[in-house]
């Protein structure tokens, strides 16, 4: 009797997805992220033009609000091109997070169909969301130039923030994935929970308009030392300070972890009810 | 090459169960947190349908097998268990060899890709790596015949051409083992006979293992050596496609005295149930059907609501070997009802009944806002007795078709 490729026997929830099987599927993940790539960009203009256009109008909206009415400070850089850099980092976030959480329910026609580690489909959807941010930062670069902003050797650190920036939301978003297939609400939940976040994260203001006292537990936000540190990579304003990184770090590979470990609770049931 | 006897699926003691009505009750996180807050004590007790217990077959290299069974056997089930897309309760299924599964017709196609891009992404989505397709993208592309159109959206394709590409990709995956369902329905009658020998050949050839769904007996005695037949879950006959065919049809005969009310081998949201159909002689008045009478269909409905709208309903007319002889469908012929009373009946006029005597099982379908309704299949009989179709007086010979076609002779020197 020869040995069986594969058995299919029930099996507990694993605590950990498989991440030797998902290796395995990496060409589905590219042909994923590919296919996303592509339909955005299929009109190449009118790609571009969207991706650069949202944080152009949302960087100027608080430009005038914050910088003009409100008055606040913005660390020596023009307000604009502060809540524009703000606006590219958080961006990068964000999209991930929605991409990613709305993954399997977009895609429920494949996992009704076809075996593959499910886990692909959040993790597929970081390429449209890195293209558009790279986009957005190519857009910032042309900003810097012409506000004649130069960070320095802190943008060495650039690729890091970048990192944890796109762990946070990916880590996030799969756990929502997972919890919206059998919540549906959340779908409608967490938009407004992410735009709640962007408020209480430092995307259109400087940590440092925080009164002092209060700034140690706005800090405990992982978002508000990634997005400073982001910010100080590219626009030379003030470093996020050890405990903003370490933060920041911790929040990013926590996230993951317990996104990673909730989904493979969830993952062999998706199909039964998707 | 000696494959004989080396298995390719080995199933023992495989059995899934679904939870009816999950597990907590809530499907929304704010049910979740109003059940939690109340103390979640009060639920009703989860009711357990077992889908499919027990089976157990063995499948060879080579062999075909087609998988028979109503709506809600467990077909299905089955396929998603072997496909690895859900997971059993009990037993297991042993795989000697890579699987294809096929269980629907270019799963993941995007309209807006060209016909090249969706051969790499579809046959990414089937398991293929990215070399394998390289490698036989020739010869797909030459198989559904689109080389003209290679470059082209799909969603500028004619449903044939899109059928032709996704069967071409998934042909070539090269597995030890294929699964397909019922995919043969759709395309053009030269393609499915393509298809299926394509499916033949790489059974016989190559040695592969082929399990095969279908509702259509005709393709599944023409595909497969072997059959099994699935019955509430459970594998009630096992042999020569033939005759597993033949103890399938003897049961749709038993099965047609379950009222329909009553039955539960239906597939649908239930936005609509089907109660019951009769078939009426309107020329006469009577239960009794006679070819060439003119014929009335009704067929009681009920559902929750008062009214439903955009409502399609399909009658499908079946022959002896449950082939498909036609169908009767409102949407060609006057669209779909807009809106219609929450209770009644749906009624179908046929003047000059074209069927010759015999046995026709009906099945009926509808859907609701596009979403499948009610689907039972074989829900009813039509026995149609011998009748004057010509008004001649005179009657075709037994045995010779089904349908009459009113024509007319002539000589011409």
């Amino acid at each position: 009797m020869p040995t069986a490729l594969h058995v299919i026997r029930p099996i507990g929830d694993r605590a950990f997805p498989d991440l030797g099987e998902a290796w395995r599927f990496r060409d589905l993940c590219f042909a994923l992220g590919r296919r996303d790539v592509t339909l955005r960009y299929r009109q190449t203009l009118l790609g571009v033009v969207w991706v650069v256009l949202q944080p152009l109008i949302a960087g100027g909206l608080f430009a005038v609000v914050f910088g003009k009415i409100a008055g606040l400070k913005s660390e020596g850089v023009p307000y604009f091109a502060f809540a524009y850099a703000g606006f590219i980092a958080w961006g990068a976030f964000q999209n991930v997070l929605s991409r990613s959480s709305s993954a399997l329910l977009a895609q429920s026609n494949l996992v009704t169909k076809v075996y593959f580690p499910r886990l692909i489909l959040p993790i597929s959807t970081l390429f449209s969301s890195f293209v558009d941010f790279a986009v957005g930062l190519g857009s910032l670069g042309v900003l810097l130039v012409i506000f004649r902003v130069n960070p320095g050797w802190p943008l060495l650190t650039l690729p890091f923030w970048v990192l944890i920036l796109h762990a946070m939301g990916l880590g996030l978003g799969t756990l929502a994935s997972a919890f919206t297939v059998r919540f549906r609400d959340l779908n409608y939940a967490l938009p407004i929970l992410t735009q709640l976040l962007m408020y209480a994260s430092p995307v259109a203001y400087s940590t440092t308009v925080i009164p002092i006292q209060y700034r140690r537990y706005f800090l405990l936000n992982p978002l508000s030392g990634a997005l400073d540190g982001f910010r100080w990579s590219v626009l030379g304003t003030s470093a996020p300070g050890v405990t903003g990184t370490v933060i920041a770090l911790a929040g990013a590979i926590v996230s993951l972890f317990i996104g990673a470990a909730i989904f493979a609770r969830y993952e062999r049931h998706l199909a039964d009810v998707i | 090459m000696s494959f004989k006897d080396a298995p390719a699926v080995a199933v023992s003691g495989l059995g899934k169960v679904y939870r009816l009505g999950t597990e907590s009750g809530a499907t929304t996180a704010r049910e979740a947190v109003v059940h939690a807050v109340r103390g979640g004590k009060a639920r009703a007790p989860a009711e357990m349908l077992w889908a499919l217990r027990d089976v157990n077959f063995e499948l060879a290299r080579g062999e075909t097998l087609g998988i028979i069974g109503r709506n809600g056997a467990g077909k299905s089930t089955l396929l998603k268990l072997i496909s690895r897309i859900t997971w059993p309760t009990e037993g297991e299924i042993r795989l000697y060899g890579r699987l294809a599964s096929l269980l629907e017709v270019g799963t993941g196609f995007h309209p807006e890709l060209t016909g090249r891009e969706n051969i790499f992404l579809n046959g990414t989505i089937l398991g293929m790596r990215r070399h394998e397709i390289l490698r036989r993208f020739d010869e797909i592309v030459e198989f559904a015949e689109i080389a003209r159109f290679l470059d082209t959206p799909v969603k500028r394709y004619s449903s044939g051409m899109y059928v032709r590409l996704a069967f071409a990709v998934a042909a070539h995956l090269d597995p030890e083992i294929l699964v397909v369902d019922e995919v043969l329905a759709v395309g053009d009658a030269a393609f499915q006979r393509k298809c299926l020998g394509k499916m033949g050949e790489v059974a016989r050839e190559e040695g592969r293992a082929v399990i095969f769904v279908s509702h259509n007996m005709v393709a599944i005695t023409a595909l497969c050596a072997r059959g099994i037949l699935l019955e509430g879950g459970r594998v009630t006959a096992d042999g020569a496609a033939g005759a597993v065919v033949q103890q399938y049809l003897r049961t749709l005969e038993t099965l047609i005295t379950t009222p329909l009310a009553a039955r539960r081998d239906r597939i649908g949201t239930g936005a609509l149930r089907f109660e019951s159909v009769t078939v009426r002689n309107v020329s006469a008045g009577s239960g009794l059907v006679r070819s060439g009478d003119d014929v009335e269909l009704s067929i009681a409905y009920q559902s929750d609501q008062p009214t439903l709208n955009n409502v399609h309903v399909n009658v499908i007319i079946h022959g002896p070997l449950d082939e498909q002889l036609c169908q009767l469908s409102s949407g060609p012929q006057r669209g779909d009802f807009e809106r219609i009373p929450g209770n009644g009946s749906f009624l179908c006029h046929i003047p000059r009944l074209p069927f010759e005597a015999g046995a026709y099982r009906i099945t009926v379908y509808s859907t609701v806002n596009a979403d499948i309704a009610d689907w039972v299949m074989h829900a009813a009989v039509m026995d149609v007795e011998p009748g004057d179709y010509f008004g001649t007086g005179r009657m075709n010979d037994e045995g010779q078709g089904h349908f009459l076609v009113t024509h007319n002779w002539d000589v011409r020197a």
